[in-house]
């Protein structure tokens, strides 16, 4: 039996009424790499926050290397040691860092708070974390509001790989970025996890960053799994109708948008049909 | 010669951060700073003693000796204006820290927890309001007898609302925002990051709250010693001063009611005028 990094069974939330994620199940190797595909309202967002514990799911379990993390966490030893099991990076680099902490006591923040380390050996820490994601002294010592978006998400990379997470949650981490940021982000993140055998999970609209990114594809819809499977297969010969359109929805060369409506609403009724 | 830096660090720095180059703020900031220091240097800036009864100088307008003229009782009014800016700003101050302090602590509790805490805490801040301060004020006096100790403790309760609300809003809005995600997905606990991030983030804001009360509640504990439920006789008090002086005003002494009613008004729109602006401040930053 293969040991997973993050093991997910039939995670259900719903908010009054409104099933957000239903039965989603999935697993992830150790430095494994799955994208949570979907439009918005499709429960990726919600799927992701219940897994850093965000939210609390009305059902199901999520484990992290065997260990259980869908209960509310009691007393600050569980909740330092699931803060090493995964981390999160968020969309929006513009809220994601508190304006008033400086890029170095942002990163130094997390390292004080889980491991013991004397002052000189975290800065020297520190100074590390932020080389790997590319930030040097100067940007050390500044605001995040002196930093452009690409900069925040590198400083944001950093303080969650400070407490060595077996998995980091990307959460839309590159969207709010410009194209030729984005793709210097995703080679940071590519060669990150070829060096220290940290997992991913890629929650994102994107089809496009599947590709480059994610070893496996998760398919969400209305908060169910419609499809999944290692992510060249699932890009090229897609199975259900939903990828199929999400596929197709990529503008290119002959793009049709008046089609792409037309499958929207076939699926659409036929969804309503079968349910 | 060479221009002066623009971020000149200074002990004048903050304000003058306040102020931002617009000259009713800067106008307001310099009438608080005379206040204040008239207040604490009121013995030695005072031309008479507030208590020292001149006979010859009953009701007298204007003259060189009593430049803004002496009361009925023949009491220098400017004098008495001097010192009476040391019960009527501390009062306010009184009320404006205990107030912060309370509302703060109540709001961004209620934010924090949501839920039960917050129906709780956002009911027990309704029920304070629908209360009038005036009526507080006057019941305390009533079990605590008359002096500044009654209003005071009323007007802070009665305030404590009205930046509880604010707080609870700010927080909420700041609860919301991924940064303070961040710091519970790194595993810190709860009171650590309103401590350390959520608290720091919302204070401005607060403060500006906190500055357009302190004229409320100067206006409001000046009522109360008019009403004679304040400031006792003879301490020099604004309110307590309209009080003796609108007897004066039937004889045609305008001075001894009208100074301290000038006195009131202008601390008022000062504080207002000051509370706005960093509220200003704070919305365009957020933009």
């Amino acid at each position: 039996m293969t040991e997973y990094a993050l093991e997910v069974e039939n995670l259900r939330k719903s908010f009054g009424g409104q099933v957000a994620v239903d039965g989603v199940s999935f697993s992830l190797p150790p430095g494994g790499s799955l994208a949570v595909v979907g439009e918005s309202g499709s429960g990726k967002t919600t799927t992701a926050r219940m897994l850093v514990g965000l939210e609390r799911p009305d059902a199901g379990r999520i484990r992290v290397g065997g260990r259980d993390r869908s209960a509310a966490a009691r007393g600050r030893a569980t909740r330092l040691s699931r803060a090493r099991e995964l981390q999160m990076v968020f969309q929006d680099p513009y809220l994601s860092l508190d304006p008033r902490v400086s890029v170095a006591q942002c990163v130094e923040e997390p390292l004080r708070l889980h491991f013991a380390m004397s002052p000189r050996e975290r800065r020297a820490r520190r100074d590390e974390l932020l080389a790997r994601v590319g930030l040097g002294g100067r940007e050390a010592d500044a605001l995040p509001r002196r930093l452009s978006g690409g900069q925040r998400q590198r400083v944001a990379l950093a303080r969650a790989l400070a407490t060595e997470p077996k998995v980091l949650i990307l959460d839309e981490a590159t969207a709010a970025l410009d194209v030729s940021i984005q793709a210097q982000i995703l080679d940071l993140l590519a060669e990150i996890r070829r060096e220290s055998g940290v997992g991913y999970v890629f929650v994102t609209h994107n089809l496009a960053l599947v590709r480059h990114v994610a070893d496996d594809v998760l398919v969400l819809h209305q908060g169910r799994v419609v499809e999944s499977g290692p992510s060249s297969r699932v890009l090229t010969a897609p199975e259900h109708p939903y990828t199929r359109l999400l596929l197709h929805s990529v503008p290119r060369p002959g793009w049709d948008p008046a089609r792409i409506a037309a499958d929207r609403r076939a699926l659409a009724t036929e969804s309503k049909e079968s349910s | 010669m060479t221009a002066l830096p623009l971020h000149r660090r200074g002990f004048l720095a903050p304000l003058a951060r306040v102020a931002g180059g617009d000259k009713l703020v800067t106008a307001a900031l310099a009438v608080l700073t005379v206040l204040t220091v008239a207040a604490v240097l009121a013995p030695l800036i005072a031309p008479h003693d507030p208590d020292a009864v001149d006979l010859s100088a009953t009701l007298s307008g204007s003259t060189p000796d009593h430049l803004l003229g002496a009361d009925q009782s023949g009491r220098d009014v400017l004098s008495r204006l001097i010192f009476g800016a040391r019960t009527g700003l501390l009062g306010p101050l009184v009320v404006v820290l205990v107030s912060t302090v309370l509302g703060t602590l109540i709001g961004v509790s209620a934010a924090w927890h949501g839920g039960a805490v917050d129906a709780v805490l956002s009911r027990a801040m309704e029920l304070v309001f629908s209360f009038p301060a005036l009526l507080l004020a006057i019941i305390l006096v009533a079990v605590l007898g008359p002096g500044p100790t009654a209003p005071v403790i009323a007007m802070s309760v009665a305030y404590a609302p009205y930046v509880g609300r604010l707080a609870r809003s700010v927080a909420l809005r700041e609860k919301g925002r991924p940064y303070i995600q961040a710091y519970q997905v790194q595993g810190w606990s709860g009171w650590m990051i309103c401590v350390g991030h959520l608290l720091p983030n919302i204070a401005p804001l607060v403060l500006a709250q906190s500055a357009i009360n302190f004229g409320y509640a100067l206006m409001d504990l000046a009522a109360l010693s008019f009403l004679g439920l304040g400031v006792q006789p003879p301490a020099a008090d604004w309110g307590a001063m309209i009080n003796d002086g609108s007897q004066a005003l039937l004889q045609g002494a305008m001075l001894p009611a009208l100074a301290p009613g000038a006195a009131i008004v202008i601390t008022v729109v000062a504080f207002s005028t000051v509370g706005e602006s960093i509220a200003d401040r704070v919305a365009r930053r957020e933009r």
